[in-house]
């Protein structure tokens, strides 16, 4: 049986320059924050970053680890942009790839299903088409013979994601209303690492929750980090929401470029453990 | 029994979903949702409401279905049954929208959210907008990055692209304007009480058909009612519209 249990920074070593990596959650939600984090710690970069984007995309273009995002929004949720994100397009420190949402989930899942393209409606007449003069169109070969869109299969080498429970050989397991795309970022990748905030024994999964819950059979996982608060400040719900004031002091920190190498040396320079006690101090400080 | 212009746009925005029946409305944002659930209340029982997560809810916020990211985008959006009424950072005479990025895309002035699910809402289902400030920033002749595809970009890009197409109007602080001009380009439907063509004029860049514009009409008392004693009693909607 094997135990995929691992590290972060482990995770984070097997990532090479040029990699192209996909990050799952959605905006401010459930990302692998402590697994991005563990990403700032080490030398990679150049990477092409696969996200529903939220912090993970900011805090890894503010690291200059980043040479293109693939996206269709970068969002804060409850602050409606990121200014690191916006940072680095208004400077042209980052490429972009920018897809509607739709076509994002579809180059995943032809990634997923092997297939070199999915077609879809979603981009016909918008900036997508002109900003990406790459992609084709293909004609339907039945009598309507419509014209759409063939999204290209987007693959990845990495998938991170964050999930709420897991065992030990990579089950994995979200108890919070919305699965997002997790277990396609995993099909559409070449390797699979999901942080959990709690590493249970299988039996406990379905204890847990409904067997619906499992969103991620250990066939899609080649690691397991137990990271609790792995998403913080993004919502893990139920285990626990947002942490609203810690993101805005965030967001605050990073649209202000005197204020931002504070935040980097207090919250980014040492480990998740550091990570996790300064956000403590920083909250007993705010209470 | 004054309705405030806060007022006047949540009916505003309850009537974009006069006639749609048992299909999902998508509302972002606080006016949007206070409409829809007004609509809901009373001349649209039937509607289906998306919170904006994974849920479909009831007015009283009850959960009567799961409709996750995922879902929404590979089945509710291609399958048409919505109706979504979104922002828009610039739009234009044809009803493109942008919530992209201010300036070329390649080199933004200001980058804003990311096309997000615009083009694939507008060219698969009835799609709405809501503008909380009328001004020649957001009225603009061109958008700088098409998010949402007007009825030019849709007529260029195909019958594809066009055969769901369907922009439906814009509700703004102002007015309700939509798109049934033979050229598809905007036109005021109506502007609500104590606004005048010339204050809406100024605040658009583009030329403005106002011919046949009416009056918005005024909530009832028991639309008033719901606005203020159940939908919004703590008058977040002035906030956004101020008086």
């Amino acid at each position: 049986m094997a135990d995929k249990r691992m590290t972060a920074d482990e995770v984070a070593a097997e990532l090479e320059d040029g990699m192209t990596i996909g990050i799952g959650g959605w905006g401010s939600r459930r990302k692998p924050m402590a697994l991005v984090r563990a990403i700032l710690r080490t030398p990679v970069r150049d990477l092409t970053v696969v996200s529903y984007g939220g912090p993970d995309v900011g805090l890894l273009c503010a690291a200059g680890k980043v040479k293109r995002v693939v996206f269709g929004f970068v969002t804060l949720d409850s602050i409606p942009f990121d200014p690191w994100f916006g940072r680095a397009r208004e400077t042209g420190a980052v490429e972009v790839t920018e897809y509607d949402e739709g076509m994002f989930g579809a180059a995943l899942s032809a990634a997923a299903q092997r297939l070199p393209f999915l077609p879809m409606r979603a981009g016909l007449g918008s900036e997508v088409m002109r900003a990406n003069p790459d992609l084709r169109t293909v004609r339907s070969p039945y009598a309507d013979a419509e014209e759409l869109v063939a999204v290209p299969a987007r693959h990845l080498d990495v998938a991170l994601v964050h999930l709420n429970r897991a065992d030990a050989r990579g089950n994995a397991q979200y108890l919070g209303p919305d699965p997002y795309f997790d277990d396609l970022f995993c099909l559409a990748a070449a390797k699979r690492f999901v942080s959990v905030e709690k590493v249970v024994e299988t039996a406990e999964l379905t204890a847990g929750g409904p067997v619906q819950s499992l969103l991620l059979n250990r066939g899609s996982v080649d690691g397991v980090v137990e990271a609790p608060r792995g998403a913080h400040f993004t919502t893990a719900v139920p285990d626990y929401g947002r942490d609203e004031r810690f993101q805005r002091h965030y967001a605050g920190c990073a649209k202000d470029l005197d204020a931002w190498p504070g935040f980097v040396d207090r919250f980014l320079s040492g480990d998740e453990r550091a990570y996790l006690s300064e956000v403590d101090k920083f909250e007993a400080e705010a209470a | 029994m004054n309705a405030t212009r806060a007022e006047i746009a949540v009916v505003a925005v309850a009537e974009l979903f006069r006639g749609d029946g048992e299909i999902v409305a998508s509302p972002m944002g606080l006016i949007p949702q206070l409409g829809a659930k007004l609509a809901r209340l009373t001349f649209e029982p039937d509607l289906l409401m998306s919170d904006g997560e994974a849920y479909l809810v009831t007015p009283d916020g009850e959960v009567e279905g799961w409709q996750p990211f995922r879902k929404m985008l590979d089945t509710i959006v291609p399958h048409g049954r919505r109706h979504v009424v979104m922002g828009a950072n610039q739009v234009d005479r044809y009803g493109n929208q942008n919530i992209s990025a201010i300036g070329d895309h390649a080199h933004p002035k200001k980058q804003l959210l990311g096309v997000r699910g615009a083009p694939g809402n507008t060219v698969n289902h009835r799609t709405s907008y809501w503008v909380p400030k009328h001004s020649t920033r957001v009225f603009v002749d061109a958008v700088d990055v098409v998010s949402g595809v007007g009825y030019d970009n849709a007529a260029k890009a195909g019958p594809s692209a066009e055969k769901y197409h369907d922009v439906h109007q814009v509700v703004t602080n102002l007015g309700v304007f939509g798109f049934g001009t033979p050229d598809h380009s905007m036109r005021a439907v109506s502007l609500h009480p104590g606004v005048t063509r010339d204050e809406v004029a100024a605040a658009t860049t583009f030329e403005l058909d106002f011919a046949g514009a009416g009056v918005s009409r005024e909530p009832t008392a028991e639309e008033l009612r719901l606005i203020r004693e159940v939908l919004d009693p703590k008058s977040f909607r002035d906030k956004e519209v101020p008086a």
